[in-house]
């Protein structure tokens, strides 16, 4: 049992809790009904995803700064997940901007910029999957994170200058008090869970770094890339 | 020697190379003014509709060439190593970046010269506003995609066979410069009452001081690797 595990185990509980209290027990939504309950399952994942791709910004300044494979692999983690997350984000926003706006797909600024940030990252992680040389992919994937990171404000605030539609950031201030616990109780099985789907795809790509560092030692310069990664292991 | 001189001598060589190899620049414009012709087939005759958007028609044959052109000026210093060659001369990484992305530039400047009146022929639109912004409006637009581009053609120019990622990590990247110069373009063509073009070019401008910077300070890890 490691602590991954725990950790989505302890996102799946909590998950069940929120929804259910947001589907049973929080009263439906004034103005939009019933529909409003996808509030639950939708801003936490937005949030969520937001805190994935933070995350791996971090652990891309991380991979540059130290060169240690388990960085790297953390960067894979979080930003495969944070990817996951994005595409659903937008799944969930079609099916509740569809009653509620009568239209699938708007051009507003955080629809826009969320369907920008999952193209930006699918191209990382599609870049990363055809580079074969170890280090070069190591520095390559934490160059393309960090670049497509600090453009997410950028594309963010450009959109912006178009009218908007989104609500307002959905804020425990904005929502109701009933509707706030089972919000809270949402995103933090959210964050728990997708914590434990990093440690996991981490650990996977650290074992299959291994087995390929340890298959075919590159030809040059074998010992002065210091890319064991005892220390955190 | 300075860096801005090393800079200087490597927009110098860049530029030679391109002149050396008109050919190339040749196919360029032919595929941009392709490009703007498809535009017009796919819209239909529709004279208005062509005009209201001439401005993205420009931007996006701009954006389609550029592609090509950006993975060839970090594919020509692969071949045979020159890469390697030109960081033992020594030349700094930023001299090698800042004069490739101003020859990219340039040559993206030129381009959107040659294919301006080509789609206000085509569009049936009109100049209404001041040619300086016009101008501003281009340059400023090709260095806002020539940056993250140079810094990207360096990422994607050792992997063979793969030409889809330059676009595919490039485009998402640039959407906010592509915004803006399309904005502050169209508004030069079809009249500005509200005098908004000052406003986009700003922002355009804020977009390549950032750019500029942050992709300099990457490249050199990059390539040293």
């Amino acid at each position: 049992m490691k602590w991954f595990h725990i950790s989505g185990a302890v996102g799946v509980v909590l998950l069940v809790i929120g929804h259910g209290m947001g589907l049973f027990v929080a009263p439906p939504e004034a103005m939009m009904g019933d529909v409003g309950r996808i509030l639950y399952a939708h801003v936490s994942t937005a949030w969520i995803s937001l805190v994935a791709f933070l995350l791996a910004f971090f652990a891309a300044i991380g991979s540059l700064w130290f060169g240690r494979r388990g960085w790297d692999a953390s960067v894979v983690g979080f930003v495969e997940v944070g990817v996951v997350l994005t595409a659903l984000l937008l799944f969930q926003g079609s099916v509740w901007a569809r009653p509620t706006w009568g239209v699938w797909w708007t051009w507003d600024p955080r629809l826009t910029t969320s369907a920008i940030l999952l193209v930006a990252f699918t191209a990382v992680l599609l870049l990363r999957s055809v580079i074969d040389q170890p280090d070069r992919r190591m520095l390559v994937t934490s160059v393309a994170t960090i670049v497509a990171f600090v453009d997410v404000p950028i594309v963010y605030m450009s959109i912006k200058w178009w009218n908007s539609l989104h609500q307002d950031f959905s804020s425990p201030e904005t929502v109701s008090s009933y509707m706030v616990t089972p919000l809270r109780i949402s995103a933090f099985g959210m964050l728990f869970l997708m914590l434990g789907f990093v440690g996991m795809r981490r650990r996977i790509e650290l074992i299959r770094l291994e087995k390929e560092w340890s298959l075919q030692p590159p030809p040059e310069r074998p010992a002065a890339l210091n890319l064991s990664d005892e220390g955190t292991q | 020697m300075s860096v801005l001189v090393q800079i200087a001598w490597i927009l110098q060589k860049d530029l030679l190379i391109e002149w050396r190899a008109r050919s190339r620049m040749f196919a360029l414009v032919s595929f941009a003014l392709t490009t703007l012709l498809l535009f017009s087939f796919a819209v239909g005759p529709d004279t208005k509709a062509l005009r209201e958007h001439a401005g993205g028609y420009l931007w996006l044959a701009l954006l389609f060439s550029s592609t090509s052109l950006l993975d060839r000026s970090l594919r020509v210093e692969e071949e045979s190593g020159a890469m390697d060659s030109l960081l033992l001369a020594p030349t700094s990484p930023t001299a090698i970046f800042y004069g490739k992305a101003l020859s990219n530039t340039l040559q993206l400047v030129v381009l959107g010269v040659i294919a301006l009146p080509v789609t206000l022929a085509l569009c049936d639109a009109t100049l209404t506003g001041s040619p300086l912004v016009l101008l501003a409006a281009l340059v400023l637009g090709a260095m806002g995609l020539a940056a993250p581009g140079t810094l990207y053609a360096a990422l994607t120019a050792r992997i063979s066979g793969q030409q889809l990622l330059l676009p595919l990590l490039l485009f998402p990247l640039i959407v906010p410069a592509l915004l803006a110069a399309v904005k502050a373009t169209t508004l030069v063509l079809t009249g500005d009452p509200m005098e908004q073009s000052g406003s986009w070019l700003v922002l355009l401008a804020c977009f390549d001081a950032l750019y500029w910077s942050i992709c300099g300070v990457l490249f050199g890890r990059i390539v040293e690797t």
